[in-house]
């Protein structure tokens, strides 16, 4: 079509004024930098928890086998679940929010840069501290969910399960000052004429899912917080010997829980959104639905969060509202579907990576969606309730859902970030071993789980029958392992070498793609008018767009200055509520002296340059 | 990080698959999926409750099977039919079709209704009591065993559950400690047992119940599902469905056991607390100057291992075998141990040498479990959340086989 005209475009002009260096990326609060940094980490986490998840694979390879302890097993799967969680699935997707929600709004950068910053450096040192039980072998062994009353000190004695509170406490706060931030954002900063029914699809799933962070984190905060004074001060509040009552932490556990799912793959959903649409060539069919379907998602995920919890024994009342709020919310998720398939039909499709991707999760998040049916109804959960047939269905919708979508979002803007495309053969590879490993690992773990296998065993008697489906999920697993590998290895060699993309390789249709790739710091030199869903496809106003987006400016925009109060609050929170671990309050109480000198210090800095 | 053996079992290894691809591989699952025995399947119902449960799953799996075809055909029509080819115009510019959105919403959603109201009524219809005079059973859940007590017979056993063919049985259940779950799926769904022992005096224990009705007599295969710490993988049951004569001479059988001519006390709540823990101690201090309490025949080992279960090691400090001065209750109750298939909450099979294993080095089998060794103590683990040590037994493996002996025949 048009890309001959945006190569045209001056690249690259502007570096000499944005700094480089390690001090540079410490003390960023360029929203771009921090989306490479939470992508980086959220990666490295990935090969953590996929470690984790290997070796409890290995260990599930034969019945009764004890390659590991029942302890350290424990703590794996624990962590296993914790980490893809909290420390990938989530920070990946900000990654993404990151990168791209300014770029597609029309934006300079983020409302509050520093606060921004200050979130990510949150996120990575929680995620370290969670992390840090394995150096003293006491990593947290209480189960992701950590439900009383094993987690109090009676039944969990040791630092364990305090890493575990104590760690998702503190990147609760970044989840939390990152959903304020994205709000803000989106509702201040979009360009002249970026109303809300103009928005692409991921920057509306970005807007919703931030209203699921800040309503839903401060839910399990306070759980948390419950647990710490339980675990620290001496209270009860889940101690059924003092009044206290161990469901408590379930609904609190899960009325977080269930819109964490949906934090979890409503990103996803935003990103095939824009995808599907690129490579066939057409605007998104039932754009105005697929949005209210997300809001809706977003809303009713708020009720349905019983549903984990039909064998806690909440009477057959309570068990058929959640039924019901459950099955509805099957309904606008299906309506996505349909309107992905129909925003191909009549297209043309070209197959990239990231089509692969968007078509391998309509593939298999289909399957996890319609397991999800069986679990909403509540008695047949009564079976499948703690059984790997649970695993298998959630791996469906989590990796199949939200991963998938995040991979397709990787090879999407890849190019806008690095100005080069990752290699498509590489991709490839990378797509067919995730879709074979993937489906290898989890799909044997439906039988396993109707056969009886519950989740959580270190072990399982070879009396189950289930050793071959174990064994057919460890080979899958390793395959999945080696396709991870293919993606960094693309990563790392595509990043140098890889083919150079120009401003807008895949002829999209919305507001990044006007730009330089990459783009100067400070994004666009003019804000651009936008008139219309798809700016970039409406001929009529390309020209226009690419003036206020593509042309050398006057004078360079002023950009927020660089600080390091960030990283030191950050880690002066992290250090701060660590020392709840030791249980003395005047530690306590010393620990939160740095917190408030970086806040004030911060306070004190001025937001930009001298003289504006 | 200590690093456990492998555990036992009278089962062969089975043989290991060979994988040669992919589709082969999804075929051989299939095929998998529906040969072999499944001792602990959810898809062989054999109780009126783990039936309603099948039926509706067999149901909602046509439904998403179903649903699953239409999407994936469509899909892949559709990426068949409009994938690129050379010489592509620029596609027809469709945003939308607002009977089509209605047609896959409104579709759908009957869809849902059909599966829902099937559902609201197997709700309802599994959580409520059978029968008036329904055979009831307090299932208690302990770190990392079961134990039984039918309050009607005033018999208390443990990690296998006796049951009689074709009679209504409602289980009451608690936990001690933390939430576990009762699951043995051919009975039936699972349900979780909430810490009740523990409550507070005057508060209302939560407890939760099953009901269903055992069509066919066997040997049923459970485990905890609710992640209850270290050994959770290791705290399995059996339930074994008999007829009634059976039954009938089974609970007979438990106060005969030993001469015993009245029966023990109910026990009350059914669990160890803090004050049992310490009428557990005083018990095992007056078991030392208690008699045997019969003179049944049994074999010169047997009366040996009886004289150390009962004064040497003094194990009915936490164990009970009813008709002897054993009547610990923090432990399971030993009453007709010999009749038991399984060992150790149903991970082991019932033999000497298993028994004698375990008594000597419960850890080497069931790491966390709260029971003293031979050679060491019981580590002052935690018991019902307060801190209770018992001292290592001591006993030399010859003393270990007496006592195995003494349990084996006991029945």
């Amino acid at each position: 079509m048009s890309t001959a005209t945006i190569e045209h475009a001056p690249a690259g002009h502007g570096a000499h004024t944005e700094p480089t260096g390690l001090w540079s990326w410490i003390t960023t609060v360029d929203h771009k930098r921090i989306a490479i940094m939470y992508f980086l980490a959220a990666t490295f986490f990935f090969f953590v928890g996929g470690v984790e998840a290997l070796l409890i694979r290995i260990q599930l390879w034969n019945p009764e086998q004890a390659i590991f302890s029942a302890e350290l097993y424990n703590q794996l799967f624990t962590m296993h679940g914790t980490t893809m969680v909290f420390l990938v699935a989530m920070p990946m997707a900000v990654a993404f929010f990151n990168y791209v929600v300014p770029l597609q709004i029309g934006a300079r950068d983020v409302a509050f840069p520093r606060l921004n910053a200050l979130s990510f450096w949150i996120f990575l040192f929680g995620g370290i501290y969670i992390n840090l039980g394995w150096f003293i072998g006491a990593a947290p062994h209480a189960s992701w969910v950590g439900y009383a009353t094993l987690t109090s000190n009676a039944y969990s004695p040791g630092f364990n399960t305090d890493f575990w509170f104590i760690g998702l406490s503190i990147i609760g706060i970044a989840s939390i000052a990152g959903g304020v931030n994205f709000i803000t954002t989106i509702v201040n900063m979009r360009a002249p004429g970026m109303k809300m029914m103009r928005m692409p699809l991921f920057t509306w799933m970005t807007f919703v899912t931030s209203f699921l962070l800040i309503t839903a984190i401060p839910v399990i905060a306070v759980a948390l917080i419950f647990l710490g004074f339980d675990r620290t001060f001496g209270s009860v509040f889940f101690d059924p010997s003092m009044g206290g009552d161990p469901v408590l932490w379930q609904h609190l556990f899960w009325i977080f829980g269930h819109p964490e799912v949906y934090i979890l793959i409503l990103p996803s959903f935003g990103v095939i959104s824009d995808v599907i649409p690129t490579f066939s060539k057409k605007p998104l069919f039932g754009y105005p639905i697929v949005v209210y379907a997300g809001i809706l998602i977003g809303f009713i995920g708020w009720g349905v969060w019983s549903h984990h919890m039909f064998t806690t024994g909440l009477g057959p009342i309570a068990d058929s509202f959640f039924v019901a709020a459950t099955m509805i919310i099957a309904i606008p998720t299906g309506v996505k579907i349909f309107n992905w398939i129909a925003t191909m039909w009549g297209g043309t499709i070209r197959f990239t990576t990231a089509m692969l991707f968007c078509v391998g999760l309509l593939v298999v998040f289909t399957v996890g969606g319609l397991s999800g049916i069986m679990h909403a109804a509540a008695p047949i959960t009564l079976q499948q309730h703690d059984s790997y047939f649970v695993v298998a269905h959630f791996h469906y919708v989590i990796v199949g859902g939200a991963m998938m979508g995040l991979w397709a979002g990787l090879y999407y803007w890849f190019p806008k970030v690095t100005g080069r495309l990752l290699n498509e053969t590489l991709g490839k590879w990378h797509f067919w071993t995730t879709m074979v490993g993937f489906n290898l690992t989890f799909f044997p773990m439906h039988f396993s789980g109707l056969y009886g296998m519950p989740r959580r065993i270190y072990t399982y008697s070879a009396d189950l029958n289930v050793d071959l489906f174990n064994q057919l999920a460890t080979i899958g697993a390793f395959i999945f392992g080696v396709s991870a590998l293919i993606m960094v290895w693309n990563l790392w060699h595509s990043a140098r070498k890889g083919e150079k993309a120009g401003a807008n390789p895949w002829e999209a249709a919305t507001l990044e793609w006007s730009i330089p790739s990459p783009p100067h710091h400070y994004n666009f030199p003019e804000l651009p008018v936008v008139r219309s869903r798809e700016p970039l496809w409406n001929d009529g106003e390309r020209e226009e767009v690419l003036a206020a987006t593509m042309l050398e400016p006057e004078t360079e925009p002023v950009m927020p200055v660089p600080s390091y109060w960030p990283i030191l609050l950050a880690l002066s929170i992290t250090v701060a509520w660590g020392l709840v671990m030791t249980g003395i309050w005047w530690v306590i109480v010393l620990g939160i002296i740095p917190v408030f000198f970086c806040t004030l210090m911060w306070a004190f800095q001025p937001a930009f340059p001298e003289g504006h | 990080m200590r690093v456990f053996p492998t555990w036992k079992s009278a089962v062969t290894p089975r043989l290991r698959a060979s994988v040669a691809g992919f589709l082969p591989v999804l075929l051989l699952v299939l095929l998998a999926g529906c040969a072999g025995e499944y001792p602990q399947s959810t898809i062989d119902p054999q109780t009126d409750f783990a039936e309603i449960i099948h039926g509706l799953y067999v149901s909602v799996f046509w439904w998403t099977m179903l649903i699953l075809a239409i999407v994936w055909v469509a899909l892949t029509v559709t990426l068949l039919r409009y994938r690129a080819k050379p010489g592509d115009g620029k596609p027809k510019q469709i945003r939308g079709h607002m009977g089509l959105e209605i047609g896959w919403t409104v579709g759908p959603a009957l869809i849902v209704v059909a599966i829902a109201i099937p559902t609201i009524q197997a709700v309802f219809a599994t959580q409520r009591p059978i029968s008036e005079d329904a055979l009831v059973v307090e299932v208690t859940g302990h770190r990392f065993w079961w134990e039984f007590h039918y309050p009607e017979q005033g018999v208390t056993t443990a990690n296998e559950l006796w049951l009689p063919v074709d009679r209504a049985i409602t289980l009451r259940l608690g936990a001690s400690d933390v939430i576990h779950s009762f699951w043995v799926p051919m009975l039936g769904g699972k349900r979780d047992l909430n810490p009740t022992v523990t409550v507070r005096e005057g508060d209302e224990p939560k407890f939760n119940y099953l009901y269903f009705t055992p069509r066919e007599t066997g040997l049923y295969l459970g485990q905890c599902a609710e992640f209850c710490g270290e050994s959770h993988a290791f705290m399995a049951m059996r339930v074994k469905v008999v007829t009634d004569a059976e039954f009938e001479g089974w609970t007979e059988g438990w106060f005969a056991s030993r001469g015993a001519a009245i029966p023990a006390a109910p026990a009350v709540g059914g669990g160890p607390t803090e004050e049992a823990a310490q009428e557990a101690q005083e018990a095992g201090v007056a078991l030392q100057a208690a008699a045997p309490a019969s003179s049944v025949d049994l074999d010169p080992l047997a009366v040996q291992g009886r004289d150390i279960f009962l004064n040497q090691a003094t194990c009915g400090a936490c164990h009970a075998v009813n008709g002897t001065a054993a009547q610990g209750r923090l432990g399971p109750d030993l009453t007709q141990f010999g009749l038991r298939t399984s060992l150790a909450s149903g991970i082991m099979e019932n033999t000497p040498e298993n028994l004698a294993a375990w008594i000597t080095d419960p850890w080497r089998f069931k790491a966390g479990a709260n029971m003293p060794g031979t050679q060491y103590a019981m580590d002052s683990r935690i018991v019902s959340g307060t801190p209770f040590a018992w001292p290592a037994t001591g006993l030399d493996d010859e003393q270990v086989r007496a006592v195995a002996a003494y349990l084996l025949s006991l029945k």
